[in-house]
């Protein structure tokens, strides 16, 4: 675990140090990712430039899911977002060249071509909430100002077990890394808003099912004093944490059986 | 240094890929200096170096010295070993001038060159080399023969060496095998090969004049061209009473032996391996 | 010279058909956010119906249009672009420009190929998916449908006018990357996938309504949702193909300048 940790910060810097010789194209490509990701908030303010209120919330509250979710995903696919090209690695063969060296593979996946310009999401998720705290009416308890460092932390480790779940899936299909989009991506737009104008069915499948729920949903009811739409109680808000272990195991088991069931291909 | 051959969809590098654990064998056990590769891959890491023609392991957008400073760090080779390792391949392999490089620029050639340093620099105790020579130039394939020949002869390096280029094995390997659908069809000296293939060595004789073919005892014509005859006799049968034959019995300009290349060799054993089979 | 041009639209259309897992991994994608979004769209003309005038089932059908189109028209960029790109960089387009073919047909002709592909392989299942899941309008009529088909044409040409000038933009930028991120940033903004143009207020709106990227969605569904007709539909084409044949003769002066400067320096 050290030493992978150790091997993941030495391949990092190596690519930082790389892109920051570029700066006026580094700069470039992180002003886009933060424009990109905040296209998103702006079409949310346009909504409520119509509106007083969506589903029953307003734009502070919609603001701190956002923003919570918006966070929590932007630290993940900055750290690990690479790994959703291994169907590429795969594809050309070069997973092999990872294989023989002594640092496990997933580290060397996730630590590929590490793209600092993602910061410009992690920057925008941020700034929401920030933007938030300021805004929303909370009756404030150290509980509550605990859930939040809470929430980010474990909403990033559960993206990031989607992340490296979607990898796994890829040692057998591919070419299907926009399936892993629709789960991160797409999941990361589905907390955006409030469980209240989904389905209760959709809600349930993301709470029992694929636990994203616990991203930022499931807590941040509790810390803006809302009912859960699927009546579940109030003790789940702190669940978020043993979730994210969950995840991330089951997350390794898959990465696992996925690597055993490599085949490398070509010669 | 042993050499590995057999024709595509011989087994060649699937071999490989067991050895550094790549893939786990369907049945039967594996050890490489007492580890199973599979199971313990990172472990054997430190143990191997590995170049695989085809494909690079170093970093394609960085600079090729700054994949070698990862290495190190991966590696965990100590200061002083790294910069001995660096500066004797720097040398030998001619790449002074590619460190600063980043490696999508370098050609196949340097590339090949800046792979091969990149598997020593952890003092490997074997090294794999999957088709070092695919693709290179003739100057590049010299460069790189002659570094693994002064390698395996210096550092004792054990080197196992997939090829389809004969040239390679003719110029490296003391110990050849071959294996053609994952079975072995030869394992032993270079030499020996050519005695179990049968195989014939050639005089080449050039007349004064153009002939039909020569007849002498021992050797027969495959080939006349001109004045120029080639002659076939049995590679263990010296060379020397056939010269004497031919020059008494016709006006000869000049002549040389050709030794027989293994690749027809090995041709001839699958060849028979077909017949027999 | 028209069964050159269908050839190589037919060699496009099939190179994208080989990618099946791909194609599959895209509908999935195209699928899952258009769920979100629809849910997003009820909300929100929930809270103000006739928003933008469309009913709900109006704008329910402008999501999944919006999916359908997302992959032919290339909503975001993408498709030839890169390819074209690395062919300037490299300085293989001179041996294109010594063909006997009209470069920006060449180019157009393959990108009609795959867009075909797309609007089939990507589209229909989303779209179909989307009538079943939703309640969303249907044209009464299969002329609608036919003039709705025109209009995805026309702003598909739209899309690669578009994309043919960032392309060309290599001859000139060093990196083309910086047009390309560009041009999929207003793609983004300004087609109206993350909100209908005629739902952004005051003179954004208008500015919106006004650019090249509204002939490649917000235009078509209108005239699939039956709002221009008449007159309102000749205006409608119009607007597409007065877009169309401007942006493609910027290209074609673009592509005689650079042609020139190619044949200058000898290739």
């Amino acid at each position: 675990m050290g030493d992978g940790l150790r091997a993941y910060g030495f391949i990092v810097a190596m690519w930082v140090r790389s892109t920051l010789t570029y700066r006026a194209s580094f700069a470039m490509t992180v002003f886009g990712s933060f424009t990109a990701t905040a296209f998103d908030f702006i079409a949310i303010l346009l909504m409520f430039s119509h509106v007083d209120a969506l589903g029953g919330y307003s734009l502070g509250e919609i603001a701190f899911l956002y923003g919570t979710t918006g966070t929590a995903f932007g630290l993940t696919e900055l750290l690990m977002g690479s790994v959703s090209r291994l169907g590429h690695r795969v594809r050309d063969g070069t997973l092999d060249t990872l294989l023989v060296r002594p640092v496990p593979v997933l580290v060397q996946v996730a630590a590929d071509r590490f793209a600092l310009r993602r910061i410009g999401r992690l920057a925008q998720g941020l700034f929401v909430l920030v933007y938030a705290l300021f805004v929303i009416e909370v009756h404030w308890t150290p509980v509550k100002v605990l859930m939040v460092p809470m929430m980010l932390l474990s909403g990033a480790a559960i993206f990031a077990a989607v992340f490296v779940a979607g990898a796994a899936f890829q040692f057998v299909a591919q070419d299907a890394s926009e399936v892993q989009n629709a789960f991160t991506y797409g999941g990361n737009t589905l907390l955006q808003y409030p469980p209240s104008i989904f389905a209760k069915d959709l809600v349930r499948g993301v709470t029992f099912v694929l636990p994203l729920a616990f991203v930022n949903w499931v807590p941040a009811l509790y810390v803006l004093d809302r009912e859960n739409p699927i009546g579940l109680p109030q003790w789940l808000a702190f669940l978020p944490p043993l979730v994210a272990v969950g995840c991330c195991a089951l997350a390794g088991l898959a990465w696992r059986a996925g690597l055993r069931s490599y085949r490398s291909t070509g010669s | 240094m042993v050499g590995y051959i057999g024709p595509n969809g011989a087994g060649k590098s699937t071999t490989i890929k067991m050895l550094t654990g790549i893939l786990s064998p369907s049945h039967g056990t594996l050890r490489v200096a007492g580890i199973d590769p599979s199971r313990e891959r990172t472990r054997l890491a430190q143990h191997i170096g590995v170049v695989f023609g085809q494909r690079t392991t170093l970093w394609w957008d960085l600079p090729l010295i700054d994949s070698y400073q990862l290495m190190r760090r991966m590696y965990r080779i100590p200061d002083a070993r790294f910069r001995a390792n660096l500066d004797r391949c720097v040398e030998l392999l001619d790449l002074s001038a590619l460190l600063p490089v980043p490696v999508r620029q370098l050609s196949l050639g340097q590339r090949m060159r800046g792979d091969i340093a990149a598997a020593l620099l952890h003092d490997p105790a074997v090294l794999y080399l999957d088709e070092p020579t695919i693709g290179l130039d003739v100057v590049s394939k010299a460069k790189v023969r002659g570094f693994l020949r002064d390698l395996n002869a210096e550092a004792g390096t054990t080197v196992l060496l997939t090829t389809h280029d004969l040239q390679d094995i003719e110029h490296l390997c003391k110990r050849v095998m071959v294996i053609d659908h994952g079975r072995l069809m030869y394992d032993g000296e270079l030499a020996g090969l050519h005695e179990i293939g049968e195989s014939e060595r050639t005089l080449v004789v050039d007349l004064e004049e153009e002939l039909p073919p020569i007849a002498v005892d021992g050797a027969r014509v495959v080939r006349t061209e001109g004045p120029r005859q080639w002659l076939a006799f049995p590679a263990s049968a010296s060379a020397a009473p056939l010269v004497t034959a031919v020059a008494s019995a016709y006006p000869l300009v000049d002549l040389s032996v050709r030794e027989p290349d293994i690749e027809a060799v090995i041709a001839k054993m699958y060849a028979d391996r077909a017949t027999l089979g | 010279m028209v069964r050159l041009y269908a050839a190589v639209a037919a060699g496009g259309f099939r190179r994208y058909a080989t990618y099946r897992m791909a194609t599959a991994a895209g509908v999935f994608t195209n699928t899952v956010f258009g769920f979100v979004m629809a849910y997003t769209y009820s909300a929100l003309w929930d809270a103000r119906p006739r928003l933008g005038g469309y009913d709900q089932p109006q704008a329910l059908a402008y999501v999944w249009i919006g999916q359908a189109l997302f992959a032919a028209s290339a909503l975001f960029g993408g498709g030839f672009e890169d390819e074209l790109i690395a062919r300037i960089r490299t300085g293989d387009i001179a041996i294109d420009l010594y063909r006997p073919v009209d470069l920006q047909l060449w180019w157009l002709a393959g990108d009609v190929g795959r867009a075909l592909f797309q609007l089939i392989g990507r589209g229909v299942i989303p779209m179909a998916l989307g009538a079943l899941a939703f309640d969303i309008a249907l044209p009464g009529s299969p002329l609608t449908w036919l003039a709705f088909l025109l209009a995805v044409f026309l702003g598909f040409v739209v899309s690669f006018a578009v994309r043919y000038l960032v392309a060309l933009s290599a001859f000139w930028l060093m990196d083309g990357a910086g047009a390309a991120q560009v041009a999929s940033l207003s793609g983004m903004f300004f087609t109206g996938m993350l909100l209908p143009l005629n739902v952004f207020p005051g003179l954004l709106g208008e500015i919106a309504r006004a650019l090249p990227w509204s002939a490649l969605l917000q235009i078509p569904a209108d005239i699939y949702l039956g709002t221009h007709t008449g007159w309102g539909l000749v205006r409608a084409y119009a607007f597409q193909g007065g877009w169309a044949l401007a942006l493609l003769a910027v290209g074609r002066l673009l592509q005689m300048v650079a042609t020139r400067r190619v044949v200058v320096q000898g290739g």
